[in-house]
């Protein structure tokens, strides 16, 4: 009985990595989450704002949201 | 007459010029392409680097196209419309399919937007690159030449 439940343990936790099989978004999937309207952000004025002094001050831009190039170079 | 006034009206609405050279992914068949050296490029409209190769592509193909070279792009847009207006605003003739699903983009398992590759007249990939900036240029031109000279 013992020996059922811990492959019953086994199967069940190893089903559970499948979980884990497709995570994150192909390069070509990005279509939507590129957009503006996808950005996590509840004030985008503030935002705006500090994107500006984050690049005035420090020469950086973007990581808000999620890129749009897929290669890294915007 | 017909065909001026047919004419005109394609100048006159580039998007109706732009879709008409929009062709499912489903139709996409490298052997329609052997014997000639296929410049194979992925882009989507909202992808920045794509809005700086469509003109050099556009270059490319002209340059090079009595030496046998196929520009062939596929845009991996969700919307066809959002392919058709890029396509508008580039003004470009080059020969393009339209995969949503990603069905070409997975079997060519891009790194990244846009993903280019240089196919042989044999119908080999001969050279492949990731991601375009004007530095990559000469790069991507030396890979088409050399493919054109086998």
């Amino acid at each position: 009985m013992k020996k059922l439940f811990l492959s019953a343990l086994a199967v069940a936790m190893l089903g559970s990595l499948s979980g884990c099989a497709s995570l994150g978004v192909e390069p070509w999937q990005r279509d939507v989450l590129a957009r503006d309207e996808m950005s996590l952000g509840h004030d985008p004025v503030t935002a705006g704002l500090d994107d500006h002094i984050y690049f005035s001050k420090e020469a950086s831009s973007g990581g808000r949201g999620f890129g749009g190039g897929g290669c890294g170079c915007n | 007459m017909l065909r001026i006034l047919a004419l005109l009206c394609l100048l006159n609405f580039p998007s109706a010029y732009a879709a008409a050279q929009i062709r499912p992914a489903a139709m996409f068949d490298l052997n329609e392409y052997r014997g000639e050296v296929v410049y194979l490029d992925f882009w989507a409209s909202w992808c920045v680097p794509c809005h700086v190769s469509f003109p050099w592509m556009n270059d490319v193909q002209q340059a090079h196209a009595s030496d046998g070279l196929r520009v062939v792009t596929i845009s991996v847009d969700a919307q066809r419309s959002d392919a058709e207006d890029f396509l508008a605003r580039q003004g470009s003739a080059l020969a393009v399919f339209h995969d949503p699903e990603g069905t070409l983009a997975s079997q060519f398992d891009l790194a990244g937007m846009p993903s280019s590759y240089v196919i042989g007249r044999d119908g080999r990939i001969v050279y492949s690159h990731s991601g375009f900036r004007s530095a990559d240029i000469p790069e991507l031109e030396n890979a088409i030449e050399k493919a054109l000279t086998r």
